[in-house]
C-alpha cells in the first residue's frame, strides 16, 4: 500500500495540521510516512500545501508532482493541483469559496461542505477535522481508533480536551462527504 | 526504552542533542533552520541535563562560544542556514587550526548572498573543501531522513572528539522541515568533569601540579614548526579517510548506470531509479553518507562496468567534479541538478539520466 496525498488551501485552514494528524495516525498503525510542507515567508490568508506519502515500505522521495489524492481547501490550490492528479485518482474539495468547479473525468471527485458545515456546528476550526473524515470515508488507508491516537499525538497536551469535538468533526466528515457525477456537473 | 515520533528534521536535531548528554547549544536563529533553538528552548533541557542553550548575539559570536566550550572539552554544538554559515567560517578553521571537536549543522538554503529561504545543496564546496582559510578539512555527514538528522548528532560528536576536529552535518530545507518518523534513542548522561579530564587529557581543565598547562591556540609562528603541525593534521585526515568512509548502495549490482546523489537528492534519485527500472533501464544509486571523507574508492571500484554516472545535487554542479576525480576518466560523469531554491522532481532526474547518459532514447 501507497498513498501519496496533496492537501493545500489558505494559510490559517489547517492544512498542515491535518496533514500531521493523518501522518502521525499512519505512524501508529505501523506505517512509513513523510511530511513535507511548503513552507516560505507565508502566514495566514497566504496559500499553504503539504506532501503526506504512507506506505507500507520506505518512501523513497518525499517531493511529488503527481498525486494518487488532492485534497483542496480553495480555488487557487483546485486550480494548481487539479491536473496533478493521477487518472483514476481522487479529488476531494470543500465547496467554500469555489466559483469554478473541477472538470476532469479521468479522476473520482468528491465534494464536502466543510467550512459551511463546520459553522453550523458552531466550531470552524474544526473544519480540517471535517474534510479528514472525508477523506477517510473514501480512502480508508487508516483505521479510526489509529487516527484518534494519531490526533492525541498531534495536539499539544493543553489541547486534548478539544479532542472529543475534533472527533465528532471526523465523524461528521465520513457522514456528509459526497461523490459528484460528472454527468451533471 | 528508545520512542517512537513524528518530527521535523530540525526537532529532531534538538531532541537528539538532549538525549545524546550534549553540554551546549549557541545559535543565532535562521530559516530553514528556526526550529533547531525553538526545540531546545521548548525542552528546556538546563532544567533536565544541565545542557546550556543561547541565543548569541551573531553567528560569529556562536562559533566562538563553540571555541570556547570545545576548549574545555565539553560537547557544544550551533545550527545554522548557508548565510550563518559562512559568517561562522573564520571560527571554524580556529577550531580546526586549535584542534577542537564540535559540531555544526547546516540546514542548507539556496545561495549566493542572502539568497532564498528554499532548499538548496549548494554548499558542497565550502563544507568539504574547508569553507574558512588553511589546509583544513571538516568531517561531513550528509542525513538524507529525519531519522539520520537525530542518529548523526551523536555520531558527528563521536567523530568530532575522536579526531579532535569539527564535524559537520550538511542538512538542507527539505530534510530541515519534514516530518518523518524517528526513533528517538534513551537520554544519556553528560560527561562529568572528571571523565572529561580523564578522556581528553588536552583539555584546558585548570592547571593540575602532575601535567604542564594545556594551551589551546593555533598560532605557531616558527614555520618549521607549523609545517610540522600542518603534517600532522595532513596524517590525522589521511586517518579519517581510511577509516570512516560511509556510503549506502541501492540496486548496484546489475546497474548499467549510477546516480551519486546525498541528502534529499538521494532520496529524489531513489524515486528516479524507480522510474527508470520500470523503463527498463537499469539503474543505480551510491548515497555518499560522509561527504568528507567522500566514497572515491568505492565510485572508482563500481565505475569499471557502467555506461555513464550522473551526479545529481542541487547546485550548479560541486559534488560532480569529485566524482570525475574518482572515477579517473574510466567513464562518462554529467551532472544533473535543479538550483537557487528549486527542488527537482523524481521525474527530471529520470529525464536527465535518459537525456545526458542514454542518448536521449
Amino acid at each position: 500500500m501507497k498513498e501519496e496525498i496533496i492537501i493545500a488551501g489558505f494559510g490559517g485552514q489547517g492544512v498542515l495540521s491535518m496533514g500531521k494528524i493523518l501522518a502521525y495516525s499512519a505512524v501508529m498503525q505501523q506505517k512509513e510516512v513523510s511530511w513535507m510542507p511548503s513552507y516560505g515567508p507565508e502566514m495566514r490568508g497566504g496559500t499553504a500545501n503539504v506532501t503526506v506519502v504512507l506506505s507500507d515500505d520506505r518512501i523513497s522521495s518525499p517531493i511529488l508532482h503527481s498525486f494518487d489524492t488532492a485534497i483542496i481547501l480553495n480555488q487557487q490550490s483546485l486550480d494548481k493541483f487539479e491536473s496533478k492528479v493521477k487518472p483514476g485518482g481522487v479529488l476531494l474539495y470543500d465547496s467554500n469559496g469555489i466559483t469554478h468547479h473541477p472538470e476532469r473525468n479521468d479522476i473520482n471527485i468528491y465534494r464536502i461542505d466543510a467550512t459551511e458545515e463546520a459553522s453550523r456546528m458552531k466550531s470552524t476550526k474544526t473544519m480540517n477535522m471535517i474534510v479528514l473524515g472525508a477523506f477517510l470515508k473514501v480512502k480508508p488507508v487508516v483505521e479510526m481508533e489509529n487516527v484518534l491516537k494519531g490526533l492525541k499525538k498531534s495536539l499539544p497536551e493543553r489541547h486534548h480536551h478539544l479532542i472529543p469535538m475534533n472527533e465528532k468533526a471526523i465523524e461528521r466528515g465520513f457522514e456528509i462527504v459526497r461523490e459528484v457525477s460528472l454527468m451533471n456537473a | 526504552m528508545s520512542e517512537l515520533r513524528l518530527m521535523k528534521g530540525n526537532e529532531a536535531i534538538a531532541e537528539a542533542a538532549i538525549r545524546c548528554g550534549a553540554d551546549g547549544y549557541f545559535g543565532y536563529p535562521i530559516t530553514p533552520q528556526s526550529e533547531v533553538m525553538e526545540t531546545l528552548m521548548t525542552l528546556r533541557p538546563w532544567e533536565t541535563t544541565g545542557m546550556v542553550v543561547l541565543q548569541a548575539e551573531s553567528e560569529v559570536a556562536s562559533i566562538n562560544m563553540l571555541y570556547g566550550g570545545a576548549g574545555s572539552g565539553k560537547r557544544v554544538m550551533t545550527s545554522s542556514s548557508s548565510p550563518g554559515i559562512s559568517l561562522m567560517q573564520e571560527g571554524l578553521s580556529y577550531m580546526a587550526g586549535a584542534e577542537l571537536p564540535c559540531l555544526v549543522a547546516n540546514v542548507v538554503r539556496g545561495g549566493p548572498g542572502l539568497g532564498t529561504i528554499q532548499p538548496s545543496q549548494s554548499d558542497y564546496f565550502q563544507s568539504v573543501k574547508g569553507g574558512g582559510h588553511g589546509d583544513y578539512k571538516l568531517i561531513v555527514l550528509a542525513p538524507a531522513s529525519v531519522q539520520e538528522m537525530a542518529d548523526f548528532v551523536e555520531l558527528g560528536f563521536d567523530l568530532a572528539f575522536k579526531y579532535r576536529n569539527p564535524a559537520m552535518i550538511l542538512s538542507d530545507g527539505m530534510i530541515g522541515q519534514m516530518m518523518e518518523k524517528v526513533e528517538l534513542s534513551p537520554q544519556k548522561e553528560r560527561w562529568t568533569n572528571e571523565e572529561i579530564e580523564k578522556m581528553h587529557p588536552w583539555a584546558t581543565t585548570g592547571k593540575r601540579p602532575d601535567r604542564e598547562r594545556n594551551i589551546i591556540t593555533s598560532v605557531e609562528l616558527d614555520s618549521e614548526a607549523h609545517e610540522t603541525f600542518n603534517n600532522k593534521l595532513q596524517a590525522k585526515y589521511r586517518e579519517i579517510e581510511e577509516n570512516e568512509v560511509r556510503y549506502e548502495l541501492t540496486d548496484v549490482e546489475d546497474a548499467d548506470y549510477l546516480i551519486v546523489a546525498y541528502g534529499s537528492s538521494a532520496r529524489i534519485s531513489a524515486a528516479a531509479i524507480e522510474i527508470l527500472r520500470e523503463k527498463g533501464i537499469k539503474a543505480g544509486l551510491l548515497r555518499p553518507i560522509t561527504l568528507y571523507p567522500f566514497p572515491s574508492k568505492k565510485i572508482k571500484e563500481l565505475s569499471g562496468g557502467l555506461k555513464g554516472v550522473l551526479s545529481v545535487e542541487m547546485s550548479s554542479g560541486q559534488m560532480v567534479e569529485d566524482v570525475r576525480l574518482a572515477v579517473e576518466g574510466k567513464v562518462k560523469v554529467e551532472h544533473f541538478g535543479r538550483y537557487g531554491g528549486v527542488v527537482h522532481s523524481p521525474e527530471e532526474v529520470a529525464n536527465a539520466l535518459e537525456q545526458k547518459l542514454n542518448g536521449g532514447k
